[in-house]
């Protein structure tokens, strides 16, 4: 009955495991020692006890469940396998699953965390502190014994690779994006003394703070959700326009200065968020060339007149229209040209043709870009804190609601929010958009057409509209490099290497070299825990591309409705998720780098998705089919078949992952400490000083870092291609 | 081993999804070649799908020589497919194809490579180890596709149309090498094609469907000669379609021209196919239906003419090279006995 999913001895090897994690490993997470140091304790102290040991020595009588689902789990391996050993199985393992998990949620660190618990049951001895390695790994062993009873009751079309792979992803998702993300906003309705409170979330998300329109009655200034949408409207709408022309220019002109808009379409993802912003300040900000330009000549007094929605929505607008062009540019390398040449036979001159047959085909594009560029605006952290000043986002507030003096959870929960349902309304109407009016015109068949050359018109006005603002924005990303190597932007223009010497010194001390520069502790966290992330954002990324594109099973509509939903949550919304719930057991991870290795992973999960899911529309599926037919399992198959033929994708997957856990800033602002202190969060604390000088100088080290390694990495791939090329005759 | 669907159904999605295959009952007797024809989009691949195991039904049962696979995955059911696209996994040489069936299942290497040689030598192409699949010709790499789904020795070989990405005079080669390898092996093979001129060259038996139902099933002959509806007729070779009637005495008229029917039909008005190659035309009046020729193809082999006739415009073959018939020509057409057949209205 049950489809040869997995290899026979894999539910053997996770049983094992999740015993082993139970005798050997600590169960909670030390509190003051390595892993590798508690390991002496397993047997020993209740700090860092394995699970069988807590149970037997530590009064934590509620883990005999997970000993008990264990066991049981053992015994029903023995039977031949079918469909009543597959539910007993399957339940068996839920069983487990969930009393672990209960008792996690019901017993804190105190004992009982609900006080009508604690008037049922009594007091209890002692309470318990966040799941570690032995307590994780079980729960790992009995989700996968679980996947694999489902399997053999048939679910899945008893595959229980493809079951447990689900299973996983679905866990992963709840327990990591939709968990802490329902978590901490619920907050908003929790008054100060933690109770619910509908008046609570209305004060904090109704009022004039909010959604006040004082600005256009002549007031001083109007609400947080109005600016927000306000600038993100301003920033799609000019993006989208820019994107557009530059994107034409790029396709339909006569073909100069591609390879610079190639660089330039690769910026934004190498660079920092902020960066612009700090390019821009340099210009316009009040020791800025502008300025000093003003003073020198009209003798007007420098202010500070940059800082501001014009401000913010200039460095939106540098960072973003990349975004807006690289989706046009798909857009309109995808407009068939015989369509355009089938009106030039119809006698419609270029400029009719432009626009009766190029524009139309072009909306649904337009509409995508400007979706994508309101809600890259929304969720915006970096150029809101650089250049805002007094206009205030929802991001941004949520940042100070936080980390200000004021600590108002709830205050941040609401508008958190707010600034979610923002998000996921206008994500949805972009999915509903996509699903509908997609134009795509490329078929499978040769198309030999000669794309249309732009009419005059229009190709005078991407030039005079798309040309300045290519120079524009070298200059910005010129003057970020030279703002790093003068000594005082400004005031004294000499050349110096001071700032990135404070940043990144070497001395030769009496033990060999000293690493004295103030960046480096950052620099190598950073690229110690994205080196970490990449690869567990790859693999489940690529898991959840394969899960969703080439495997069916009942509730798959739910599955990807939900992994698209979860992406779609701002970064500044998961970073304030994850520090208000992983605070406490069973997940108590704040302070710890593993969080922020875990938002990394969640955080950056579309892009390996989004590789993955490119990748198998070009693998044709029938490869999977005729290894299936040649008797492979599922596993199988994606070993020796799938991943070999996704090794470029994973390559893409590995490097853009890793690259944007490098530059991220909104999400993890939330989760660093002293000890886990992080390139970018070190930029933004010298800006927030003033010290645009070491910023600076550390902005460039990382873009031509980040570039060097895309450079490696895209060098590596084409290698590879042209290899094979190579071979044959 | 013998194959049978009996009320197979499938649909595409839940409850109210409209279904795709409505209630399919055949059956491929042991060592025969069953060709599946039908338009495109009329269910025949998902029925190849359905017994391949790559697609569960919605309804129904699929036996295996009298087994019942119908909720058994594709590896535990002996049987191969050729596809479509021949599926060669392009990062494998044509070796490491061929043996891959073996490797997974478990035959040391030394054996899975002796197999692997013997089915690579079974169709011709002992020798072509190391090239990868892109390095071949499309014959070749149509030839490594069998041989990778013969390496497993199935009983059962299922070919969704496996010729058409190739031109036409390998189309004519491959299908005798697929008919001759399938008697020398004694497969049991059911076939997916579009072609009805593939399905009678290869068949034992042709199963024509049309939307997701049998239209008919039988030997090529039978369904040439005999349709039973006008979606056969016309599905294959190109008969054209007639108001008829039948008479008392049980004779069958078309226009002017009657004749006895082989078989017995109910009197009424009927619906007559006739096949181009069927007419005989006559340059002077010996009774029969007169016509002007309107359009008139030469071809080498045959003339193709379309005649304007008081029944409509008659297509016709004529398959001698004399007398070469122009536009606007008088002549009378009659029927010969072969390539008329009667249908219920």
């Amino acid at each position: 009955m049950a489809r040869l999913g997995a290899p026979a001895h894999a539910p053997l090897a996770w049983w094992l495991l999740g015993l082993t994690a139970f005798v050997l490993l600590p169960w909670y997470l030390p509190q003051d020692a390595t892993l590798w140091r508690s390991m002496g304790g397993v047997f020993g102290s209740a700090d860092s006890g394995a699970g069988l040991t807590q149970a037997l020595r530590h009064g934590k009588p509620w883990l005999w469940m997970a000993a008990g689902a264990l066991l049981a789990a053992g015994l029903l391996l023995q039977m031949p396998s079918g469909r009543a050993q597959g539910r007993a199985l399957a339940a068996v393992a839920a069983f487990g699953l969930l009393g672990v998990l209960l008792a996690g949620f019901a017993i804190g660190a105190k004992g009982w965390s609900f006080a009508p618990l604690e008037r049922a049951f009594g007091a209890l001895g002692g309470g318990q502190a966040g799941l570690g390695l032995g307590g994780a790994t079980t729960l790992l062993a009995l989700l996968m014994l679980l996947g694999i009873g489902v399997a053999r009751i048939g679910a899945f079309r008893g595959d229980a690779f493809v079951a447990c792979a689900v299973l996983l992803c679905a866990a992963l998702l709840l327990l990591f994006v939709v968990l802490p993300v329902l978590q901490a906003l619920s907050a908003a309705w929790l008054d100060d003394g933690g109770a619910a409170s509908m008046a609570a979330w209305l004060e904090r998300s109704a009022g004039e703070r909010v959604w006040g329109l004082g600005c256009l009655a002549g007031g001083v200034r109007c609400g947080v959700a109005w600016n927000t949408c306000f600038l993100a409207l301003l920033t799609a709408f000019g993006t989208t326009v820019l994107g557009t022309l530059i994107a034409l220019m790029a396709e339909r002109g006569n073909g100069r200065g591609k390879r610079a808009l190639q660089v330039l379409a690769l910026l934004p993802i190498i660079t920092p968020p902020f960066v612009v912003g700090l390019g821009l300040i340099l210009l316009f900000g009040r020791a800025g060339l502008a300025n000093q330009a003003l003073e020198w000549t009209l003798g007007v007094t420098p202010s500070r007149w940059f800082y501001g929605l014009f401000g913010v929505w200039l460095a939106q607008m540098f960072a973003f229209t990349p975004i807006a062009f690289m989706i046009m540019r798909g857009v309109v390398q995808g407009i068939s040209p015989s369509l355009e040449e089938a009106a030039q036979t119809l006698r419609a001159d270029r400029m009719a043709t432009f626009r009766t047959v190029t524009l139309p085909l072009l909306k649904p594009g337009l509409a995508n870009a400007f979706l994508v560029g309101f809600i890259e605006s929304m969720a915006d952290f970096g150029n809101p804190i650089v250049v805002g000043g007094q206009y205030s986002v929802l991001s941004t507030d949520i940042f100070f609601a936080i980390v200000g003096a004021q600590f108002d959870q709830g205050r941040a929960a609401a508008l958190a929010l707010i600034l979610t349902a923002f998000a996921l309304a206008v994500f949805v109407i972009q999915q509903r958009l996509l699903g509908r009016a997609s134009y795509t015109t490329v078929s499978g068949k040769g198309d030999s057409g000669v794309p249309m050359p732009l009419p005059v018109a229009v190709k005078r006005l991407c030039q005079a509209i798309a040309l300045p603002w290519l120079v524009f924005t070298l200059v910005i990303y010129v003057f970020a490099f030279i703002g790093g190597f003068v000594r005082t932007w400004g005031r004294d223009f000499t050349p110096t290497l001071a700032h990135l010497m404070t940043a990144f010194d070497l001395q030769r001390g009496e033990h060999g070299l000293v690493w004295a520069g103030t960046a480096w502790n950052s620099l190598f966290t950073t690229v110690k825990l994205a080196a970490l992330a990449a690869p567990l954002t790859a693999a489940i990324g690529l898991l959840m591309a394969w899960l969703l594109a080439r495997t069916q099973f009942v509730g798959q509509r739910v599955f990807e409705f939900g992994a698209l939903l979860a992406f779609a949550i701002p970064g500044t919304v998961l970073g304030v998720s994850y520090v208000l719930a992983f605070n406490v057991p069973p997940f108590e991870l704040t302070g710890t780098a593993l969080i922020i290795v875990l938002c990394f992973v969640f955080r950056n999960l579309p892009v390996g998705v989004r590789a993955g899911a490119a990748a198998f529309k070009q693998i044709d599926r029938s490869l999977d089919e005729a290894s299936t037919m040649l008797h492979a399992g599922t596993a199988t198959t994606l070993r020796r078949v799938v991943l070999p033929l996704l090794k470029p994708a994973l390559a893409a997957a590995l490097v853009y992952s890793f690259v944007r856990a490098m530059t991220t800033v909104s999400a993890v602002i939330f989760l660093v400490t002293a000890e886990n202190e992080l390139a970018t969060t070190y930029i933004i604390g010298r800006v927030g000083n003033g010290d645009y000088g070491v910023a600076l100088a550390y902005c460039s080290v990382l873009i031509v870092a980040m570039a060097l390694a895309i450079a490696l990495i895209q060098w590596l791939v084409g290698e590879r291609q042209l290899g094979r090329r190579k071979d044959a005759p | 081993m013998s194959i049978e669907l009996r009320g197979v159904t499938k649909r595409y999605g839940h409850g109210n999804a409209p279904l795709v295959v409505h209630g399919i009952d055949f059956t491929v007797p042991a060592g025969t070649l069953a060709t599946i024809l039908g338009p495109s989009g009329c269910g025949k691949t998902t029925v190849l799908r359905m017994i391949a195991g790559l697609e569960a039904p919605s309804g129904g049962r699929v036996l295996i020589d009298g087994r019942d696979v119908t909720l058994l995955s594709p590896a535990e059911r002996n049987v191969s497919m050729v596809f479509q696209s021949y599926a060669l996994f392009p990062h494998m040489s044509v070796l490491d194809n061929v043996r891959y069936g073996l490797d997974v299942s478990g035959v040391a290497s030394a054996e899975a490579v002796r197999r692997a040689h013997a089915a690579m030598d079974g169709v011709g192409l002992a020798g072509f180890d190391a090239r990868l699949p892109s390095e071949l010709s499309g014959g070749q790499q149509q030839r490594v596709a069998l041989a990778r789904a013969l390496v497993l020795e199935p009983r059962v070989l299922l070919f969704d149309e496996p010729l058409s990405n190739l031109d036409a005079r390998l189309r004519r080669s491959m299908r005798e090498e697929i008919r001759a390898l399938q008697r020398r092996l004694g497969l049991t093979v059911a076939y997916v094609t579009h072609d009805q001129s593939e399905a009678l060259a290869v068949s034992d038996q042709i199963i024509v469907m049309d939307a997701g139902r049998i239209a008919q099933q039988g030997a090529p002959q039978t369904l040439y000669e005999q349709p039973a509806s006008e979606f056969v007729a016309r599905f294959m070779g190109e008969a054209m379609l007639f108001d008829g009637q039948v008479l008392a005495d049980g004779r069958v008229q078309l226009g002017p021209l009657s004749w006895q029917p082989r078989r017995a039909v109910p009197v009424g008005a009927v619906r007559i196919a006739v096949r181009p190659e069927a007419w005989r035309l006559a340059s002077h009046d010996e009774g029969g239906l007169p016509g002007l020729v309107s359009k008139s193809a030469y071809l080498g082999a045959t003339q193709e003419l379309t005649i304007e006739t008081a029944v409509g415009a008659v297509f016709v073959a004529w398959p001698k090279p004399e007398p070469v018939w122009t536009i606007g020509q008088a002549l009378w057409l009659r029927l010969s006995g072969h390539g008329v057949s009667v249908l219920p209205r």
